[in-house]
């Protein structure tokens, strides 16, 4: 695990992954998120307790398997295997555009400093930078260009539509 | 010409600094060679065998005379002296130091012009028709709409992590110089039965390792959905293209390995989804962005002139290059002007400094100050005046830009090949220069008519030569480069990938073999108005390869 920004800000992370719930096991406290497919065969258990619940994404799943069960949700984990795979860019703005998730979306993986600003367009407002990333420079490319043509999770409208 | 606005001013200062500082973390080793690979490629910088090559972005292939001095001023400043068209509209530069990039991008901001997108897996450089906006067969000028997507793609969020790269063409006219065909989106401006224009959607063409001729997806695509619907297209392939293996990442494969009606069906799903966004085009919109190509202030001049008409009787070198590189403008009185980038002593495509000073100060001259870059890696004066054409001719000729070849066999579309690609197998621009010097008549080359070769280094097929009527295809057997041929290619409105004839030839055969099937084509036509393509189609490949093989 990396070191942990939100919005924008360096933050405690105060989640915890988790997999593997039995039926008849103990349920763990804390904020917790699963995985996808524990959380479709789990959900109703996981939801009777009173702490805060997430779940991971990998990037091949369909964030809108999650349409009903959002409300519940406070947290989705999207994954960068690698930082040239960009799939959960697209899942990032169905959940917070198409869904509209309201919660956190926060980025894992290979998530470097120059990905941000991208990813920060996409609706992710949260990010596990990769260990060796410099903290002070990463909190900079949010604002490094300032500039947006086309519409996405921050913008409604493109460029030449905006304040006409 | 579309102006830059004070925010798209700004976005190119951010990112000449943004990419100052990638920079500086790559030489002063924050950033590894992999990692900054990433970030160099989304602006056009590549490592090459010798150096790195930057990539510089021709929006549709536009220039303006200012902006054609400042790449000769790169060109002298930061590089050899000369610079590169490519295939693709843009120019590149192959010997850059990584540590003047910024400053050669700070040089070219100042005149609205960039390296961005013009590599790596994102949507790169929208190309189009050289003759937007003054060819008489134009239905729609199409350079408004890519100036739009132009807009829309430049750093997109979602599209900058793509499987591979993704290259957008649109076409307005009748005869498609765009090659619509073979891009991963081909747009062509087309009116349906009510007489309203809009786009047929061509997708999944491509060369490479696998040629594919893109499938109309949609037979008409109204102007205001031109932006949700390719991003609509472009989702289905971020989600869905694939990342294991490189070679099988293009949209083509997408849409060939799930088939051409459930992948129409995924994008116009996605697109039900996405149509009534802010994404939209309003006709204010449309309008907005057409006022920047409005037509320019033309004269009012009679189509002929009397200088024009006598030296055409008189001197047969002017007649000859006017009836190969000029071309009828929709303007009365005006005329389109290939400048040939094709000679036996320079690559292809490539310009010296002092050559673009100079059209640079032509196109001021005598074409209202633009210049454009075409697909077959030549240049075009659009607007030249009918009694201009002589002068223009004259300087020309000294500059080396008069030879009449425009379209015809030694018009060679050539990649940079072994003398520059890391990737190449072989040697290409020394081929093209040996075919040019070989059938460098203009007796023989008016003979032969429209005809095009295209070469290519490696599979990569950055030459182009599927699409060529006779493609050289530059491969390393055992050692040794040899050369496959293929006939019957073709990147116009009547797309077509060519076959391969036969077993390859060596260098020292390759131009022999070249001119063994340019004898059947002038042996078996039907008359001398019948062009090579029609030529081998009727004929089919059997008596090519038996003059070649038998
Ligand atoms: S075709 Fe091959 S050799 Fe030629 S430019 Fe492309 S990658 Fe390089």
């Amino acid at each position: 695990m990396g070191n942990y920004i939100k919005d924008r800000k360096v933050d405690e992370d105060d989640w915890m992954p988790f997999t593997g719930l039995e039926e008849d096991a103990s349920l763990p406290s804390g904020n917790i998120y699963v995985p996808l497919d524990e959380w479709l065969k789990t959900r109703d258990h996981l939801l009777a307790r009173n702490d805060r619940l997430g779940v991971a994404l990998k990037n091949t799943d369909d964030p809108a398997l999650l349409e009903k069960d959002l409300d519940r949700l406070d947290l989705i984990v999207l994954e960068f295997p690698k930082m040239a795979d960009g799939r959960a860019f697209t899942q990032a703005r169905i959940l917070r555009e198409r869904l509209g998730f309201k919660g956190e979306i926060r980025a894992t993986g290979d998530v470097l400093q120059d990905q941000l600003f991208y990813m920060q367009r996409c609706g992710i407002n949260a990010f596990e930078i990769r260990d060796d990333q410099d903290i002070p420079s990463s909190l900079k490319a949010f604002d490094e260009m300032t500039v947006t043509y086309q519409p996405a999770s921050d913008e409604k409208f493109p460029i030449w539509r905006r304040e006409s | 010409m579309y102006q830059y606005s004070e925010q798209d001013h700004q976005l190119l200062l951010e990112r000449v600094e943004q990419f100052r500082g990638q920079v500086e973390r790559r030489l002063n080793g924050q950033l590894s060679e992999e990692e900054f690979k990433h970030q160099r490629l989304r602006n056009g910088v590549y490592l090459q065998l010798h150096a790195y090559m930057l990539r510089v972005a021709i929006p549709y292939g536009l220039l303006s005379s200012e902006q054609m001095r400042t790449l000769a001023h790169v060109a002298r400043k930061y590089d050899k002296g000369y610079g590169h068209f490519s295939t693709r509209q843009n120019i590149q530069y192959n010997w850059p130091k990584l540590k003047d990039v910024p400053d050669i991008l700070d040089d070219l901001a100042k005149v609205e012009m960039h390296a961005i997108q013009t590599s790596g897996n994102c949507i790169r450089n929208t190309t189009s028709d050289p003759l937007a906006g003054v060819s008489r067969d134009e239905l729609e000028d199409p350079r408004p709409y890519c100036e739009l997507i132009r807009q829309w793609s430049t750093f997109h969020p979602e599209f900058n992590f793509l499987p591979r790269k993704f290259k957008i063409a649109v076409s307005g006219a009748t005869h498609d110089r765009a090659a619509v065909a073979i891009h991963d989106i081909g747009l062509r401006l087309i009116a349906n039965e009510d007489g309203e224009t809009g786009f047929e959607v061509h997708v999944g063409g491509g060369l490479g390792r696998t040629p594919m001729i893109g499938k109309v997806i949609r037979s008409f695509l109204s102007k205001e959905h031109m932006l949700t619907y390719l991003e609509a297209i472009l989702r289905v392939y971020n989600k869905l293209g694939r990342r294991d293996n490189i070679y099988k990442a293009r949209i083509k494969i997408l849409v060939h390995e799930t088939g051409e009606e459930e992948f129409r069906k995924l994008v116009e799903d996605e697109w039900e989804k996405i149509k009534e966004s802010g994404l939209g085009l309003r006709d204010q919109d449309i309008d907005w962005i057409k006022g920047f190509f409005k037509d320019p202030d033309y004269e009012d001049l009679p189509d002929s002139d009397a200088d024009y008409e006598n030296l055409l009787l008189s001197n047969p070198e002017f007649a000859r290059w006017a009836d190969k590189n000029i071309e009828l403008h929709k303007q009365s009185g005006y005329r389109i002007v290939y400048l040939s980038l094709k000679t036996a002593h320079q690559p292809p495509g490539d310009v010296t400094a002092d050559q673009m000073d100079a059209i640079a100060d032509l196109a001021d001259r005598y074409s209202l100050g633009q210049i454009r870059t075409t697909h077959r890696q030549n240049l075009v004066l659009s607007d030249v005046k009918v009694q201009d054409l002589p002068a223009l001719w004259e300087e020309l000729k000294l500059l080396e830009l008069a030879t009449p070849n425009y379209n015809h066999v030694t018009d060679i579309i050539s990649c940079p090949g072994l003398d520059y690609c890391a990737l190449a197998t072989a040697r290409s621009i020394p081929i093209s220069q040996a075919i040019t010097e070989r059938f460098d008549s203009y007796d023989f080359i008016n003979d032969l008519g429209d005809l095009s070769i295209n070469i290519s280094g490696c599979i990569n097929a950055c030459g182009h030569h599927h699409v060529a009527n006779i493609g050289i295809l530059g491969v390393n057997k055992k050692g040794i480069e040899v050369y496959q041929m293929t006939l019957g290619g073709s990147a116009r409105e009547d797309a077509s990938i060519g076959k391969i004839i036969g077993p390859a030839f060596t260098a020292d055969e390759i131009v022999g073999a070249v001119g063994d099937v340019l004898s059947v084509y002038l042996d078996k036509r039907e008359d001398p108005e019948e062009p090579f393509l029609t030529t081998y189609r009727r004929i089919g490949e059997a008596p090519f390869k038996e003059k070649l093989y038998g």
